[in-house]
């Protein structure tokens, strides 16, 4: 009962809320490595990112959290879903992997992962003397035009070149140019 | 104190995401799973700049600016790279980057 009773908190809803959201990226970006099918990759990389999304949510920024589900989840999954469609069919048997690759590929990440840990670990993190409190969408828009307008307008050319160049390289020859 | 109150907590969690990532650019032959997992690298970076956003920053904004411009980012590279599978798979009638070996010395 007492168990329960603490569960039972805001607190405690909470948490268990949080870890549910961790465990739904986790798994999600495990799908999205170790499955076969190319779809079922797909698939956990949308959990994965709804995961974050919920991330997100926690650090303060619903925002961000709902561009992230619009342009990751919305967008960049349905554009490889596309991609699948138009490349590789998937009844094809694909080849067995050889063990040795893929140990390589552990050991690899692996240590990457023990250094960075160990990086974390061992860091003393200090927060700024002085913190603002404005976590408002209106500040985000504020900076966008203001101190980050710059980066914004380099971000917005950027995505119309890669827009003319997804073009141009997937037409491939065909038409009359 | 609360679990989801720590930075650490998000650290790690990155850092799994990350590691997770690494190991599927490393392992898989997919052209298309590679994107995947660099999606999933490129999103370990954005909980990090948001973790620090929330907990360290002097002007809790400008991470969730820098968020944004990562996604676009992501948007830009992931159209860039579909195209070029397609384009990949049309030449080569595969998509496994073990068969795309043209410029092999």
């Amino acid at each position: 009962m007492n168990f329960l009773g603490s569960f039972l908190t805001p607190q405690g809803v909470a948490t268990a809320a949080f870890f549910m959201v961790v465990g739904m990226t986790i798994v999600g970006a495990l799908i999205a490595v170790a499955a076969r099918n190319i779809f079922h990759n797909v698939l956990g990389l949308v959990l994965a990112l709804i995961g974050v999304a919920g991330l997100f949510l926690y650090l303060n920024s619903p925002f961000v959290a709902l561009m992230e589900i619009l342009i990751y989840v919305g967008a960049i999954c349905i554009a490889i879903c596309f991609a699948i469609m138009l490349s590789e069919p998937m009844y094809l048997p694909r080849p067995p992997r050889k063990l040795t690759k893929i140990l390589g590929a552990a050991a690899g990440a692996g240590l990457i992962f023990v250094f960075l840990f160990l990086l974390t670990k061992k860091t003393t993190w200090v927060p700024a003397a002085q913190r603002s409190t404005d976590w408002s969408v209106t500040t985000i828009g504020h900076y966008l035009l203001t101190n980050y307008a710059l980066i914004f307008e380099v971000v917005s050319l950027l995505l119309l070149v890669a827009m003319l160049g997804a073009i141009v390289i997937a037409r491939g020859g065909r038409g009359s140019s | 104190m609360l679990v989801f109150n720590h930075l650490e907590t998000y650290l790690y969690l990155a850092l799994v995401l990350f590691a997770i990532g690494l190991y599927g650019v490393l392992a898989r032959r997919s052209l298309i799973a590679i994107l995947i997992s660099v999606e999933l690298i490129l999103n370990a970076a954005s909980i990090n700049f948001m973790a620090f956003n929330r907990f360290l920053a002097p002007h809790p904004a400008v991470g969730q600016v820098i968020t944004l411009f990562i996604m676009a980012v992501a948007a830009a590279e992931a159209a860039i790279a579909l195209s070029i599978i397609v384009a990949v798979y049309r030449k080569l009638k595969s998509i496994n980057i073990e068969h795309a070996t043209e410029l092999r010395g």
